[in-house]
């Protein structure tokens, strides 16, 4: 059973201009084996969040704590957190010219594990999870995400989810951009990781649709860089039907 | 990477087949630096080659490879195959033409597309002249190595005839001592339905100046010329491409990509594309893509393309420069590749494009880690 612990967050980005708050005291608690939503306005910081939990360093972090089973994740760099078991799925996945899948997977899976995965095993295993997302065995030896349609991208977010098998994921937007199959289908992967290694998962969406597929046990709204409110699944369709407006007002009054 | 797509400063080459061309060095002024074809070259470090004597002693080789099909040997000066590719368009080239005493010829005759590597490593540190004629008789298909590496002040002259039907790669590496300099002009001429993949990877040196041109002459033929080039600091590699497409029927693809790290690391591509009047149903596309590593560094790139006759498939071209992207390196690392790994990982598949095509594996990998050494050299130093 691990922990991910995220304590009064705050961030600010630099911009052309000026030094710009976005996280303004992030509070949330992950535990293996959760799942929790997070829905907010556009602009609210979620992306930020996840970012700042995945050591990004266009962010600073200017106040509190994460921590991973007690671990200071804020001194780790980005490669030490993901090979601590962090994940982040992201908004746009990056495209990487001249590096094909394949390399970059076992490369990953090599950074992850601390040895290189088995010959004999590690290419069926990349095979069967591909033919599972319903990937075209064409993806493993294109460029990383190079070329690839918005959902195709999505998908290979969620591929290197089941392979390199984190203790936690971040899954920013995973599910925009998706179309009603390939919902599923994604959402299946997580759902595989999720049973399979007893991952917790912090899930950013603006639609209740996902959350058909993946249930939450906890709903929490965003707002103006901080956790608004907290419920549990009925929470998002109640967001569905009144949206954010008394929560940004309040957000305001403060 | 983050791409900057430069609308290419677009200087028609006006001229470019009518060039001035003479086999005598003083036929051509000294040079200044202001010359359109020397204007990013730092022409005063080459006054030895430009401007003084020249040992026009053949280079020593080393061949090696299954050398059936295969021959080296030298020929004189008034051989008729000399002059038979191409002839000097600048000062160092004419240079190299007047000082030399005997060509070097590589005969192919095989038509089972053997590899044939020819090693130069003790060309020495004294001002040099050379002159090689590459002959692929009609119909043989060969892959040619030519590696260079060791102390050079060179200017030198290849040329290339490609026979009907022939298949040729060549492949010159230019592995220098950071003290060298090597200036060469390619001339390749290739004949009906011919097909020849030139292949240049420039790594070491302290001033690389390498031209190709091939000049599709033969109804049919086609030309893809490829160059990978690492420039760090205080390294100056350029290359000139020039594509003449004077039959019909042609079609070139040139394709140029460089990574530069360093103070004053400076590359420059400069890609001319002629099509003639009488080159129907061309199609040509041109490009330059460089990787500026670090700040300090300089890529120079300029495609140009001339068309004489409105009856062609296609021309393109392309030039990009781009940094080191933060979120390509981030999106690496957030899957647990430390930094270095994940700078190495960018920079080997940007280059990967070119190197895979060699098809020589051995070669490949020994390139590959080439490549992979200047960046840890460069990232220590
Ligand atoms: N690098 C940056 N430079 C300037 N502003 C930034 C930067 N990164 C984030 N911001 C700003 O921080 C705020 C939060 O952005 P963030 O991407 O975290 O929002 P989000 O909640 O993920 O929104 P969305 O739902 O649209 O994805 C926005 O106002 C955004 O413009
Ligand atoms: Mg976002």
């Amino acid at each position: 059973m691990s922990v991910l612990e995220i304590r009064d967050l705050k961030t600010t980005v630099k911009t052309e201009q000026d030094v710009k708050e976005i996280l303004r005291g992030v509070d949330l608690t992950v535990k293996s084996g959760e799942v929790h939503a997070i829905m907010g306005p556009n602009g609210s910081g979620k992306s930020t969040l996840a970012y700042t939990i995945a050591g990004h360093p266009k962010y600073t972090v200017t106040g509190g704590t994460i921590t991973l089973d007690g671990e200071n994740v804020l001194a780790m760099t980005a490669d030490q957190r993901a090979r601590a078991g962090l994940f982040l799925a992201m908004q746009y996945p990056v495209e990487i010219p001249g590096v094909t899948n394949t390399n970059f997977l076992r490369t990953a899976k090599t950074a992850i594990d601390g040895t290189a995965p088995s010959i004999r095993t590690w290419g069926k295993d990349v095979t069967a999870a591909m033919d599972r997302l319903r990937m075209d065995s064409s993806f493993a030896s294109r460029n990383v995400n190079e070329g690839f349609s918005g959902g195709e991208k999505k998908r290979n977010e969620i591929l290197q989810l089941e392979l390199l098998r984190p203790k936690f994921a971040v899954l920013d937007e995973t599910d925009s951009g998706l179309d009603v199959d390939a919902l599923k289908i994604v959402s299946e992967g997580v759902n595989r990781a999720h049973e399979a290694t007893g991952l917790g998962i912090l899930l950013i969406t603006h639609y209740t649709r996902i959350l058909r597929y993946i249930h939450p046990d906890f709903v929490h709204v965003f707002v103006a860089g901080r956790v608004a409110e907290e419920g549990g699944p009925e929470l998002a369709d109640r967001l569905e039907d009144e949206g954010y407006d008394r929560y940004v007002a309040a957000a305001s009054a403060n | 990477m983050t791409v900057i797509e430069t609308e290419p400063s677009f200087i028609p080459v006006q001229t470019r087949s009518e060039r001035p061309k003479s086999t005598i060095r003083d036929d051509f002024a000294a040079l200044t630096g202001r010359e359109a074809a020397f204007k990013y070259t730092p022409v005063a470090e080459l006054s030895a080659l430009s401007d003084g004597p020249l040992d026009g002693a053949p280079l020593p080789i080393r061949v090696s490879g299954d050398a059936v099909g295969f021959a080296a040997s030298l020929i004189e000066r008034t051989d008729e195959r000399i002059g038979g590719a191409g002839l000097p368009e600048d000062r160092l080239s004419a240079a190299a033409w007047q000082a030399f005493d005997k060509a070097q010829l590589l005969s192919i005759t095989g038509e089972d597309a053997q590899t044939v590597t020819v090693v130069r490593d003790s060309a020495g540190a004294a001002p040099r002249a050379a002159h090689t004629v590459i002959e692929v008789a009609p119909n043989a298909r060969a892959t040619l190595v030519i590696e260079n590496s060791g102390d050079a002040q060179l200017t030198e002259n290849v040329e290339v005839l490609v026979g009907d039907g022939a298949h040729l790669t060549l492949v010159t590496v230019q592995q220098w001592a950071d003290s060298a300099r090597h200036v060469a002009s390619h001339f390749v001429r290739a004949g009906r339905d011919a097909t020849i993949t030139h292949i240049v990877v420039t790594l070491g040196g302290a001033l690389v100046r390498l031209n190709p041109s091939a000049h599709l002459v033969g109804d049919g033929s086609s030309a893809q010329l490829l160059g990978a080039y690492f420039a760090d600091a205080g390294q100056h590699l350029e290359h000139q491409v020039y594509v003449f497409h004077e039959g019909p029927h042609t079609t070139s693809r040139v394709t140029y990509k460089g990574a530069l790290q360093g103070k004053d690391a400076h590359t420059v591509w400069i890609g001319d594309v002629l099509i003639g009047p009488k080159a129907v149903g061309t199609d040509s596309y041109e490009q330059n893509r460089n990787l500026v590593l670090t700040e300090g560094a300089r890529a120079d790139s300029v495609p140009n393309l001339e068309i004489e006759t409105g009856d062609i498939i296609g021309a393109g071209h392309a030039s990009a420069t781009g940094r080191f992207d933060d979120e390509q390196l981030f999106y690496l690392e957030s899957r647990g590749i430390p930094e270095e790994e994940a700078r190495r990982l960018v920079v080997r598949g940007f280059l990967a494009e070119i190197v895979q095509q060699i098809g020589v594996p051995e070669l490949e990998e020994r390139l590959t880690s080439a490549i992979e050494a200047e960046l840890s050299e460069a990232s220590v130093a």
